[in-house]
């Protein structure tokens, strides 16, 4: 019996990737096509949007570094909650094959590090926004 | 992609269809939207064009067609464009691995009603799903307007923030089933409730065997995070009217306006999607397993194949329905709840459900370990 698109899901992804880009830039051109485009329009009109007066600021806007901070510390939280999943998806069959003690300890370990950044994290302030 | 023509055409239809289903579902969303939101808060809403203001969708669309089409000067072009044909892409990807039905059996094929298999369904999803910061940030500085790079800023890091508690909300859930498989999760959810504990076997003939009474608790962290990450009321703090304009899209109109509106349903449909196959058993039926519709269906209609179409069918339905009681919450509770401060979004996000996440994953592991729980 064939099992249609049992396997390579890359292909599908591959190709739906793409279908979706182009779908997305004819419907672009479309409306562009469509709407129309004037050539001639005033400074006003080309400025990006201000709330009534001049436009104010360059493109160097600063910006918080929170924002940053944030990222770093997801991306080490991510790491570590991506660690998770292999021992979740096994920790049942460690537990039929009796190293469930084991498994359980070892990951208690590790949860109690991520705890510990956690707290850290919160009392050094790294998450206050004001 | 399958092994002769037949099989590879068939497939890139089915992916074209997944795409296409999320595409349709938008404008009947937005009129179900601003219907619901006139009935919530008392008024009338769109009730001019066609019956029930339902051509108002027709309307809307050859008016976003007709906008002209611009970018400011200081905008960076390709970026300014890319961004919303890019916002389509991740959801309708994550989408396309969920199983909306059973596979349908006819003349030797077996077609799956899913855009492809996945072993790892769960963390494709979570991973292509996560690329909608990117097209956020696209815009947000692609625009070159400081309110669309403050709206950028925020919306990305509110979404990888909720993204922790979302990931680890669903730890619990992978160690209840043991697969990332979501066909093989939902074939678990089938049926009434039966499961394993102490040794001995517990039933219940009023329950179905849905993952939401064997962890509750991430049911309601997963729902909460994934309104984080559609960014809709109460998170949606990237669209802050009286803050930063309308965040990360404040450059934005017509059609190009349309397809980050497009991408925001998407992740809509994907929450609900995921809420569904993980905790309100996929596609099956409420207490009734996949076989007994097959055997119910065999004795109404003639022939395999026919049995087949209406099992599928059967399924599809519901799923569907359960879709749209989401869709409905989700818009529910956009009109309900006013929105966050940006430093009460973070700490609920880190502080909060993090280490109720946590607490969860803990939790799960010490009673599969000390009950030996098995669904």
């Amino acid at each position: 019996m064939n099992t249609v698109a049992a396997g390579m899901p890359l292909g599908g992804v591959i190709f739906m990737t793409i279908f979706i880009a182009i779908f997305g830039y004819i419907l672009i051109i479309l409306a562009r096509l469509i709407g129309g485009r004037r050539t001639n329009n005033s400074q006003v009109k080309r400025d990006i949007y201000e709330c009534g007066i001049p436009v104010q600021e360059k493109r160097e806007t600063k910006v918080s570094v929170k924002f940053y901070l944030t990222a770093i510390l997801f991306i080490l939280f991510d790491i570590e909650i991506i660690f998770m999943y292999p021992w979740a998806i096994t920790f049942k069959d460690f537990i039929g094959s009796g190293q469930g003690a084991f498994v359980f300890v070892s990951m208690l370990v590790f949860i109690a590090v991520f705890i510990y950044g956690l707290f850290w994290e919160i009392k050094s302030k790294a998450l206050e926004w004001d | 992609m399958g092994n002769d023509a037949f099989e590879i055409t068939i497939n890139l239809i089915k992916l074209v269809a997944v795409f296409l289903l999320i595409v349709q579902a938008v404008p009947i969303l937005v009129w179900v939207e601003r219907r619901g939101s006139a009935f919530i808060q008392n008024r009338f809403g769109p009730n001019r064009v066609g019956p029930l203001g339902l051509l108002q969708l027709l309307a809307d669309a050859v008016k976003f067609l007709t906008k002209e089409d611009f970018a400011p000067d200081k905008a960076i072009k390709p970026l300014f464009y890319a961004a919303p044909v890019f916002a389509l892409i991740p959801a309708a990807l994550a989408f396309a691995a969920i199983p909306l039905s059973v596979p349908l059996e006819i003349g030797g094929y077996v077609f799956r009603i899913q855009g492809y298999e996945m072993n790892v369904g769960i963390v494709f999803i979570l991973g292509v799903s996560g690329l909608a910061a990117y097209t956020i940030l696209m815009a947000g500085w692609g625009s070159g307007s400081k309110f669309s790079l403050l709206g950028a800023l925020r919306a990305s890091a509110q979404v990888i923030s909720y993204e922790l508690a979302l990931g680890l909300s669903i730890v619990g859930v992978i160690m209840m089933y043991g697969t990332f498989n979501l066909t093989e999760m939902i074939t678990a959810q089938q049926g009434a409730m039966k499961f394993h504990a102490f040794g001995y076997e517990i039933t219940s003939r009023f329950l179905p065997n849905w993952g939401i009474f064997y962890q509750p608790l991430a049911a309601i962290l997963f729902f909460a995070a994934s309104f984080a990450e559609s960014n809709r009321l109460p998170f949606d703090l990237a669209e802050g009217e009286a803050e930063i304009v309308a965040g990360f899209h404040t450059e934005y109109g017509g059609f190009k306006m349309l397809m980050f509106f497009i991408g925001e349903y998407g992740h809509m449909i994907l929450g609900s999607s995921l809420m569904i196959v993980f905790f309100f058993g996929g596609y099956g039926l409420p207490g009734i397993t996949v076989d007994e519709v097959r055997s119910w269906a065999a004795g109404v209609t003639d022939g395999a194949a026919g049995a087949s179409v209406l099992t599928t069918l059967i399924h599809f339905l519901s799923f569907t329905v359960k879709l749209v009681l989401f869709l409905w919450i989700f818009i529910w509770v956009r009109w309900t709840l006013p929105r966050f401060r940006y430093d009460q979004l973070m700490d609920l996000g880190w502080r909060t459900m993090l280490p109720w996440a946590l607490g969860n994953t803990i939790l799960t592991a010490l009673v599969i370990y000390f009950t030996s729980v098995l669904i």
